[in-house]
């Protein structure tokens, strides 16, 4: 913020705001709530998403500028005087001091994915307001706190991953747990993003060729980088995106061919050719597939994203999902079952708080930061742009016909294969839509059928290609949605190579303590030994979700979102305890609030998905039911066979199972961490921290994305600093 | 007006160099010339081998989240 006299060194006492700054924030005070006063007391009439985009950037501006900027100066102390590693251990490679708006890049793009895009998708289920709730409510106080915490205390540790802080400040066995419990989420991670692929790719032969072709693609930039002009990136992304959109139009001649045949596959093909590609593309060279199609993702990721939130505000469409839906109540919804608590804050993690993102925030990125007082703008800034990603999604989500939206999110088990059984079906949930209408929605965007295509990305797609249409007209509806389809696979994809590589990289980390050469990483049969036990943990939950009769994403998706919430705990711990060890205590309650939060929503739902008398929430009351009915030789809906019966009592076992031992481990990580506190509290003198001695900074960086008249000035006072853009 | 549009052209360039970090290898042949004038600087082909022989020995480097 601007003031008017210069700021004194030390700044003390109250500083006075000028009346311009007060009318502003009270503007933006107003008019978010405004937002939210339209959202939360409407009831049965149709709102503009307007309202929900009002609500959501008015209270964002307001906590970047208040809370955030309090978090930053009065809890952590950021120094702009103390070097970061960036500046310290600057090697031209991967420490090197990025400019901040780069940076703010670089983080968005690598914390945003389909996290946030798939979450409030399946959360609109309860309605839209739960849902854009905890989203805004979730990242101001939890999310972004996490994020910009994290960073902070990585940057002050040379870059330290989250699990080395783990280590360092807890001690080896929350470490320990810490580790196991990423590598559990990592898998299930992937099994669930691949089945979402699968569920938008079977049977649609347009999505399928051009998702395939994204391979020869990516093998042909990887060429021209490696052997032809090496390092320019920017053309080849050029090319490699003109020949993508090339290959999304394509993809409907294709369809529309007598080679449709070919690319018409069923579930389960597509799980083969899913978990040969995550396979082989993990063991080719980095330089061949991953880095290209990284490129090529990151390009369409910023692109889609930009243009959503343009398509958004110019079209400002009207939200037809009920703002709070019977399901919410009642805990029977066709997506997942459960009731509001807990279930919607697992649902949707990434957009409001999400736990892979401290691996992101620890590591990577704080070896590139300038100043420790841009904290606040990478680590909150970038937490606040992905959560209006998920508002986004919320939107394009609840703007479609309700009726479609559950027609396209119940399992096949519950609504069955025929549009006149689904419209009935749905009609009785309250949600009138005819079968002539179920026809033509998948008509207008060129599929078979829109039933049961459930995971996200597709509704996601027919939302956004309503969006795009309603700018753009009409006769691209197909397209749009066959665009929004390939956009989601591609970092998808992306994501299975570069994850299935970061699981065997912890693998080969633990097997080297057993077996030696295993530590080497590039020994080539620990690595592909490593690359297919990877593979097939994570191929065979894909493979469970694809043939679950009740439901892959039903039944996984919940298990997904407590792994990923848990790992939010892991990191909120740590942060707490360092908050705690570095004399903060009296701050403490800034993680340590979330954190309480987190492990009590995160350990309810695994309670509830452990222990629930209801056989839809309970992993083990639904094993028991069906287990009794193969006893009595009785065949339960929605199970068509024994086989299914079978299938359905292994399957919930091992979903019951995993979810116990998840919330173990973060019980064992919570508790190692308050035992932890507890001892600094009591003798502060056992504790040690970790963090890395005082170095005084030369760079001169603004803090946040604007300079002030201040920062501009010391930048021209600098004298012999290396003026960057 | 031309100048100004010369500045937007010109930092639209840099900000996408910076951010496909296609800048990686001029800021790393500043780095050596400056920190040690008298070692060899490798040919861009070399190092963006180098670099991606980095993230394949520890594919944690420049890990995208879901």
């Amino acid at each position: 913020m601007r003031t008017d006299s210069p700021r004194p060194a030390a700044p003390q006492g109250p500083r006075k705001a000028r009346p311009r700054s007060i009318v502003i924030w009270t503007l933006v005070a107003l008019l978010s709530a405004a937002g939210w006063s339209v959202l939360a007391l409407s009831r049965g009439e149709e709102v503009s998403a307007a309202w929900m985009v009002a609500a959501a950037l008015g209270s964002y501006a307001i906590a970047y500028r208040f809370y955030a900027k309090f978090i930053a100066h009065k809890v952590l102390k950021v120094d702009r005087t103390r070097a970061t590693p960036a500046e310290r251990l600057d090697n031209g490679i991967d420490f090197h001091p990025t400019d901040r708006r780069v940076l703010l890049g670089h983080h968005f793009a690598a914390i945003a994915g389909a996290g946030p895009l798939v979450g409030p998708v399946l959360a609109a289920q309860m309605g839209y307001l739960p849902g854009t709730i905890w989203i805004i409510v979730g990242v101001i106080f939890a999310g972004a706190v996490q994020d910009m915490v994290v960073l902070f205390f990585s940057t002050r540790r040379d870059g330290r991953s989250l699990g080395q802080m783990a280590r360092e400040e807890i001690g080896p066995f929350g470490g320990a747990a810490a580790l196991l419990a990423a590598f559990a989420i990592m898998i299930i991670l992937l099994g669930v993003l691949a089945l979402v692929i699968v569920n938008a790719l079977a049977q649609s032969p347009w999505g399928t060729f051009s998702i395939a072709m994204t391979v020869p693609i990516a093998l042909l930039m990887g060429f021209y980088l490696r052997v032809l002009r090496p390092g320019r990136i920017a053309e080849v992304s050029l090319i490699g995106v003109a020949l993508l959109l090339f290959a999304l139009v394509a993809g409907r001649w294709v369809a529309e061919s007598s080679w449709a045949g070919a690319f018409t596959l069923a579930p389960s093909t597509l799980v083969v050719w899913l978990v040969a590609y995550g396979f082989v593309a993990s063991i080719l060279p980095v330089w061949m597939l991953l880095a290209p199609r990284d490129y090529l993702s990151t390009f369409m990721k910023i692109g889609t994203i930009v243009l959503l939130a343009l398509g958004v505000v110019v079209a400002l469409p009207t939200l037809r999902m009920d703002a709070v839906t019977d399901f919410a109540s009642q805990g029977d919804g066709p997506v997942f079952a459960g009731s509001l608590f807990p279930f919607v804050f697992i649902t949707i993690a990434c957009g409001a708080l999400s736990g892979f993102h401290s691996l992101i925030s620890s590591g990577t990125t704080p070896k590139m930061i300038q100043k420790e007082t841009q904290v606040r703008l990478i680590g909150y800034g970038s937490m606040l742009m992905e959560s209006s990603v998920a508002v986004m999604a919320l939107i394009a989500a609840s703007i479609i016909d309700p009726g479609l939206y559950f027609a396209m999110n119940a399992p096949a088990g519950v609504i069955g294969d025929t549009v006149q059984n689904a419209s009935q079906v749905v009609g009785d949930w309250g949600y009138r839509i005819s079968p002539e209408e179920l026809a033509a929605a998948a008509k207008n965007v060129e599929e078979s059928s829109l039933l049961s295509r459930t995971g996200g990305a597709p509704t996601l797609a027919v939302g956004v290609s309503e969006i795009f249409s309603e700018v753009t007209g009409g006769g691209l509806r197909a397209f749009w949605y066959h665009f929004a389809i390939m956009f989601e696979a591609l970092f998808i994809l992306t994501a299975l190579d570069a994850g299935t590589r970061v699981g065997r990289f912890m693998l080969q980390d633990t097997l080297g303590n057993i077996y030696a050469p295993f530590k080497n990483v590039s020994w080539k049969p620990g690595l592909v030994i490593t690359s297919g036990i990877v593979c097939g943990l994570w191929g065979y939950f894909l493979w469970v979700g694809v043939h679950e009769p009740l439901g892959g994403i039903n039944q996984l998706f919940p298990v997904f979102g407590i792994s990923n919430q848990l790992l939010a705990a892991v990191a909120l711990a740590v942060c707490t305890t360092l908050l705690v060890k570095s004399g903060r205590l009296k701050w403490a309650w800034i993680t340590g609030v979330p954190l309480v939060w987190d492990a009590t929503v995160t350990l309810t739902a695994s309670w509830q998905k452990v222990f629930s008398s209801d056989p839809r929430v309970g992993f083990f009351e639904q094993r028991s039911v069906y287990r009794d009915g193969i006893d009595r030789g009785e065949l339960i809906a929605p199970a068509k066979s024994m086989d299914d019966m079978r299938t359905i009592v292994t399957n919930s076992t091992v979903d019951g199972v995993l979810t116990a031992v998840l919330a173990l481990l973060i019980v064992i990580v919570i508790a190692d961490a308050t035992r932890v506190c507890i001892r600094h509290v009591r003798r502060p003198a056992l504790s040690s921290l970790s963090e890395a001695p005082y170095v005084e900074s030369r760079i001169v960086a603004p803090a946040g994305l604007i300079p002030t008249e201040e920062e501009k000035e010391e930048a021209r006072d600098a004298v012999g600093a290396e003026p960057r853009g | 007006m031309r100048s100004a549009l010369n500045r937007a052209v010109r930092g639209l360039r840099w900000y996408v160099r910076e951010l496909t970090d296609e800048s990686a290898y001029d800021r790393h042949v500043a780095h050596l010339r400056k920190e040690r004038p008298d070692a060899d600087v490798p040919s861009r082909r070399e190092f963006e081998r180098m670099r991606t022989d980095r993230q394949e020995a520890d594919p944690r480097q420049g890990f995208r989240c879901c």
